[in-house]
């Protein structure tokens, strides 16, 4: 089992500057399985390696870094990767390959594995240099959908989703505005 | 199932395509007693399967067959497979689209006179003017029951509408209100009013936005003059030894090509198909296609210069709830070439949900810049800008050398580039847009870049000269007396209101130019 510094709280404004937090707090288990901070969640890496699934956790969130959500939001996406990887070699080589040269790069720059660097803004340039790549992109498209159309995550947006079953918002506040 | 009229009915009216143009040319050639076969490539969906689902909607109603893009625009790179945001369904993008029912001005129709030669644009004026026009967007406005129009008050400000109305009494604007909207605010034409759901673009449950498919087609259905025949997608259309054309050749839902004979041929599917339906049915006759003697088919795409602006509050805005059009400031939509630019733009309120916003905000960005915007959904506000962009030659609708559909037909390639007066007016827009929130406290706006295209117009254009343009002023070919256009394919130029309108205007006077043409034995 794997320990990681506790995530400390810290406002909003000084994450936009620190993003210290973002980094995951998990345990990857000898036997495939990926526990989440608090056993708040777990998955299962079935046909990826189970660092590739780790790391691939933490490059989700550092593309698409929401504070307000939870790590399995993210792992979720990643869940949707391992069963492609499941049912294409080419998918598996995809994000295994990927990885590789991921943390190539990573231990080629800060001599660290990707999961180890603990800043933002470090990890995030080593995705600014892959970005042009069919690994990246797919992580991001995926993860468009995987987060923003996450039924789970709306109310964490104030997102409310369908209306027309509640009769729309005639009067429901479609006109509530009040600060202006 | 049986059709309704027989293949061999050589009497009939064919109308390919049942939105917009197609499906209000065929109920009202059928409220005439002509009988009409609408053929739609689309499935028949009812209000029972909309569903408040912005990508559900989306895989459900879109028009994706395959289509390829080129050209300086920036939808090439970002959505390189879907250069158009359009339904292929029974009532077309009558089923998404958001309401906004604007008259064009009277400079709009003669915009070649007023603006001079602009290099690089192939301006032309219209055949026709807004004195002939009138009589016909009244009809229209009434038929769709277009608020403002008729006695028909707005409808309510939304939140969205709200900041906007402030920002524009901010910035001295003096042409704001919510908008002339073909959505009922109260109950007309046997349609509730608008419950404010939001949605507009997945199909309105509530019926209050007219769309073809279930106020125009059902009366054209009940009158027994008009059969729609949905899955049918038409491949190419024939003609005769004398070069009328004489029928249509189409795949059923089982793939089964049949003929269906014609009197009368119009084609109504959209600015990408339609061209693409004319040079896929070149002949031996016609080897550049069908009414492309002046070669002009396919030619001057327009798309509308767009662009969105979305900021972001202090407290909340909720722009997801309620009508998601009802909005406008008109300010900009003037001639004003000492802006930088000629034409003008509308500023018109406009939300997208979280999905959505996630793709479109600005499409390929990501890290924290972008999330941190989206971690504000609930603090935003939102306005789509839509001008008119300059007709280019070379932006055009061409068949692609090598890519076939699964009907072996080659698959149309949509090339564009902005012309540099679109730019200059986008710049203008963003930076306006921008201004209105600013002015009632933003923390932040995004110049939001142009989705797939919504309007997709002029690539069959109208002329009084047969070298210039594709079609005269009733949408007949110049070329095939029988052969019609009868959908935004036929502008001359885009103006800077949303097309639909006049698209169904001009659908009701070409009906009524048909029915009496055939009276005549003139067709």
């Amino acid at each position: 089992m794997e320990k990681r510094e506790n995530q400390k709280k810290v406002s909003r404004r000084n994450l936009i500057k620190a993003g210290s937090k973002t980094l995951i707090v998990m345990s990857v288990l000898p036997t495939g399985m990926i526990i989440g901070k608090e056993k708040a969640w777990a998955v299962k890496a079935k046909s990826l390696k189970i660092d590739t699934f780790a790391t691939l956790i933490q490059v989700s969130r550092d593309i698409y870094p929401h504070d307000k959500l939870e790590d399995n939001f993210y792992a979720k996406v990643v869940e949707g990767f391992d069963s492609a990887a499941g049912k294409s070699k080419a998918d598996k080589d995809l994000f295994e390959n990927g990885l590789v040269g991921l943390e190539q790069a990573s231990m080629g720059k800060y001599n660290k594995k990707y999961r180890d660097i603990g800043w933002e803004t470090q990890r995030v340039q080593l995705l600014r240099d892959i970005e042009k790549t069919t690994f990246f992109q797919g992580i991001r498209g995926s993860l468009i959908t995987g987060i923003y159309n996450n039924q789970e995550a709306w109310p964490l947006f104030g997102y409310e989703g369908e209306s027309a079953p509640m009769g729309g918002y005639l009067n429901r506040g479609f006109d509530d505005i009040s600060w202006l | 199932m049986d059709n309704k009229f027989d293949l061999n009915d050589d009497g009939v009216v064919v109308v390919i395509g049942s939105g917009a143009g197609g499906g209000t040319l065929g109920s009202e050639l059928a409220l005439k007693g002509v009988k009409t076969v609408i053929l739609e490539a689309g499935s028949r969906h009812e209000i029972p399967d909309f569903k408040n689902d912005e990508w559900g909607m989306f895989g459900k109603i879109s028009w994706l067959d395959k289509r390829t893009t080129s050209g300086d625009w920036r939808v090439a790179r970002d959505f390189s497979g879907l250069p158009a945001w359009i339904v292929k369904a029974v009532g077309g993008s009558t089923i998404h689209w958001a309401g906004a029912s604007l008259r064009f001005q009277e400079h709009e129709f003669n915009v070649k006179t007023l603006y001079g030669d602009i290099p690089g644009a192939n301006l032309l004026d219209w055949p026709l003017d807004l004195k002939e026009m009138e009589p016909w967007y009244s009809k229209a406005e009434d038929r769709m029951g277009v608020t403002r129009t008729n006695g028909i008050p707005g409808l309510p400000g939304s939140n969205n509408f709200k900041i906007m109305k402030k920002g524009a009494d901010n910035l001295g604007y003096k042409h704001c209100h919510t908008g002339r909207m073909a959505i009922n605010s109260k109950p007309r034409d046997g349609r509730g009013s608008c419950l404010q759901i939001g949605f507009c673009f997945q199909g309105c449950k509530s019926a209050a936005k007219w769309s073809t498919l279930y106020v125009e087609i059902p009366k054209g259905e009940a009158t027994g003059n008009l059969e729609v025949r949905p899955n049918s997608q038409v491949i190419r259309i024939e003609h005769d030894n004398y070069g009328k054309v004489s029928g249509v050749l189409y795949a059923d839902k089982s793939g089964n090509k049949k003929i269906q004979k014609a009197r009368v041929v119009c084609v109504a599917g959209n600015s990408i198909e339609s061209p693409r339906l004319l040079l896929n049915s070149s002949s031996s006759k016609f080897p550049d296609g069908l009414a492309n003697s002046s070669g002009q088919v396919g030619k001057n795409y327009m798309r509308h210069m767009t662009g969105s602006v979305y900021a972001t509050f202090d407290k909340p805005v909720n722009m997801h709830r309620g009508t998601t059009m009802a909005g406008i400031i008109t300010d900009e939509s003037k001639y004003d070439p000492s802006r930088g630019f000629v034409g003008g733009y509308e500023m018109e309120t406009l939300s997208l949900g979280l999905p959505f916003m996630g793709a479109f905000l600005d499409p390929g960005a990501w890290g924290r810049e972008f999330s941190s915007a989206l971690d504000m959904y609930n603090h935003m506000a939102g306005m789509w800008l839509v001008g008119e962009d300059m007709p280019q030659e070379s932006n055009r609708i061409s068949l692609h050398p090598t890519e076939k559909d699964q009907y072996g037909l080659a698959i149309p390639n949509v090339h564009f580039d902005d012309h540099p007066n679109d730019i200059a007016m986008r710049n203008h827009a963003y930076r306006q847009g921008s201004a209105v929130y600013d002015s009632v406290g933003a923390v932040r706006t995004f110049p939001t870049p142009p989705y797939p295209s919504t309007h997709n117009l002029g690539t069959n254009r109208m002329s009084s000269k047969a070298r210039d343009g594709v079609v005269n002023k009733w949408g007949q070919t110049h070329d095939i007396k029988n052969l019609f256009i009868s959908d935004g394919s036929v502008f001359t130029t885009g103006a800077s209101e949303n097309p639909t309108l006049t698209i169904v205007s001009l659908a009701l006077r070409q009906a009524d130019r048909i029915a009496s043409e055939m009276s005549k034995k003139n067709i």
